[in-house]
């Protein structure tokens, strides 16, 4: 038996692991960044198939069962004050949190790289002028940017991510930077420079892959935050516009019914909250499994 | 004999523009390598060996580094004179250099085999399937065991050892291997490895008929591997020889206290303590233009203080700078 393992054990050591394959096994152990993902899974499924999930057409209004409490079937979650189903209304509402968490942090996530790796890189003048920039968008309140960014682009769904993805990327452009600052000075690099490996790939090809472990962290939480900022700036009015079955815009429009029909408020608030938790869970357990200070 | 050097630096200084003032890291260096010839450039860490690598490598990280002045030949042609384009395209071709920490010196997200097939493609213009197929190759040319298994390997799952003879093969994958840069090869790696990695390099050096410059500060490396030695202190080469007139009659009295502090010197044969040189080495800022050994020599006199030495010649290609070389008895 003590031979088998053994035998086992080289084999796979042999077998050729690349690092991020290591490290989803040891994703895996870890129960509450499972937990997390596996929220996530469930939300994505709803999203996708929410024409099959849905119980109701999200959008029908029905003047007769306005504000049916919950568990009134088979309006398991009840009808808000124009008559709507809710549960209808969360499971699509789930397509457009997932889309918007999901492209505000792509725009952040790919241009704030972007930035931190070509200031890191190059250094001098580059750095400095993009680093001030940063800094002074650092400055701003972050609610009060989106805000601005959004006022002058029109409230409407895309400015409020193409917002949030702006007013998020000085994160990853910063991220970036310091990460690349510390593996410029590894010696592989300078092996590769010393085997004519020119700039543009040394930066790309070397560089960039060795520097995704903290932005990969990054971005996991920043979903989580996109989506909380995206139902706030719908709250506010300037995201999704009604009747979009919008998580935020959802609370927000029946909030003056928190008194008298609190299920209307609740439960769009529970699903934030779900999926909100999913994505720091895992965004916490891939941390842990990166960050080479938490490793034995 | 003259056209037979393969590198030829002639006067180089190269300085360092830090927050206190202007480190001259080297000062009036002159060295050469003929081909296929090994030389050891000996010195104690912060002498300017690496600073002199990384020169004739073109890689010295400017600002703060500046090369002033020289001129280094590499195949007849002055290096320092070309854009950052050519010499882009003469690095990890005619030059290559394997650095001190096999640890870190290779990319830790890349299966090795992929990295040497980076050279094949970049340098040959291969195909990516043949260039892993040049890349076996290598690995067992460099006697990796199973090299069809290891190219899937990534670095970390490599011993220092293995790490070392992959950087030898990347060195080494090069269209024409003219020269290689071996910048203290074996610090880190234990003395058995250290032994079968440069038993490889030299069995390596003498198939392709390349020149080696090989750094280090340990002088049993340079007995066993070099046929030329240099001595540099302080950012000045103050001795140079071939191999075996510097171990039997060195005549600077900081080469005859390097030789001195080697354990396997005759001298420790009954358990003697290890002869340290005294004193540390000066500060590159406040250098004057006198012997840099000066304040740690023996023998210095008020001439040392102010004047650097003139080149003595004593026979043989064996040249020194000490005002008092020949004079002196150690």
């Amino acid at each position: 038996m003590s031979f088998l393992k053994l035998f086992k054990s080289e084999n796979v050591a042999n077998n050729s692991e690349s690092i991020w394959y290591e490290n989803w096994q040891l994703l895996k152990k870890n129960k509450s960044a499972m937990f997390g993902l596996y929220i996530i899974i469930f939300f994505v499924l709803i999203a996708i198939f929410a024409p099959v999930v849905a119980p109701f057409d999200p959008y029908a209004q029905n003047i007769d069962i306005r504000k049916l409490p919950f568990f009134s079937w088979p309006y398991i979650l009840g009808t808000d004050d124009f008559g709507r189903d809710i549960l209808s209304r969360i499971i699509y509402g789930a397509r457009i949190s997932l889309v918007i968490g999901f492209i505000s942090v792509s725009i952040s996530l790919i241009f704030g790289s972007f930035i931190g790796l070509i200031s890191g890189f190059y250094g001098g003048w580059i750095d400095k002028i993009s680093m001030r920039i940063i800094d002074i968008m650092l400055a701003f309140p972050y609610i009060l940017l989106t805000i601005v960014i959004v006022a002058l682009l029109g409230p409407t769904l895309l400015n409020a991510m193409i917002a949030i993805g702006i007013a998020r990327l000085p994160q990853y452009a910063r991220i970036m930077r310091a990460s690349v600052l510390a593996e410029k000075a590894a010696e592989y690099v300078e092996a590769e420079k010393s085997l004519g490996v020119g700039n543009v790939e040394l930066m790309f090809r070397s560089i960039l892959p060795n520097c995704l472990a903290p932005i990969i962290v990054q971005a996991t939480l920043g979903v989580g935050s996109a989506i909380i900022e995206s139902a706030a700036l719908s709250f506010l009015g300037l995201g999704a516009q009604p009747p979009t079955p919008e998580w935020g815009l959802m609370i927000a429009s029946a909030r003056e019914f928190v008194s008298s029909a609190w299920w209307i408020v609740t439960f769009p608030g529970i699903a934030i909250l779900f999926v909100v938790l999913g994505f720091n869970l895992l965004g916490d357990g891939i941390r842990d499994v990166l960050d080479p200070r938490l490793k034995d | 004999m003259e056209n037979n050097k393969f590198l030829d630096i002639k006067g180089l200084n190269v300085s360092f523009y830090t927050q206190k003032g202007v480190v001259r890291a080297v000062r009036d260096l002159d060295l050469w390598i003929n081909k296929g010839e090994t030389l050891a450039l000996v010195g104690e860490s912060g002498c300017g060996k690496s600073v002199t690598a990384s020169s004739i490598i073109r890689l010295i990280p400017s600002p703060p580094g500046k090369i002033e002045s020289g001129e280094i030949f590499l195949d007849g042609q002055d290096i320092l004179k070309l854009s950052e384009e050519e010499m882009q395209k003469i690095r990890g071709d005619k030059i290559s250099m394997i650095f001190q920490d096999p640890m870190t010196s290779l990319n830790p997200v890349f299966k090795i085999g992929d990295q040497i097939a980076e050279i094949f493609i970049t340098h040959y213009g291969l195909k990516k399937k043949e260039a892993l197929e040049r890349a076996v190759e290598m690995l067992d040319m460099v006697k990796i065991p199973s090299p069809e298994k290891r190219v899937k390997s990534y670095p970390h799952q490599l011993s220092g050892g293995m790490r070392q003879r992959v950087m030898i093969a990347m060195a080494l994958a090069s269209p024409h291997p003219g020269i290689m840069i071996a910048d203290e090869p074996t610090t880190a790696l234990d003395v058995t490895i250290q032994a079968q990695i440069l038993d490889l390099m030299k069995e390596l050096q003498e198939k392709i008929q390349m020149s080696l410059l090989l750094i280090t500060h340990d002088m049993g490396v340079v007995a066993e591997m070099a046929s030329r030695v240099a001595v540099m202190y302080a950012g000045r080469k103050v001795e140079s020889a071939d191999v075996y007139s510097i171990f039997e009659k060195p005549f600077h009295p900081y080469t005859v206290g390097l030789l001195n502090s080697m354990p396997s010197n005759e001298k420790y044969k009954h358990n003697a303590r290890l002869e340290a040189i005294e004193g540390n080495v000066p500060n590159l800022l406040e250098i004057g233009d006198g012997c840099p050994f000066e304040n740690r020599c023996k023998y210095a006199k008020d001439i040392c203080r102010n004047k650097f030495p003139e080149i003595k010649d004593m026979g043989n290609n064996h040249h020194v700078w000490c005002h008092f070389a020949g004079e002196l008895n150690f």
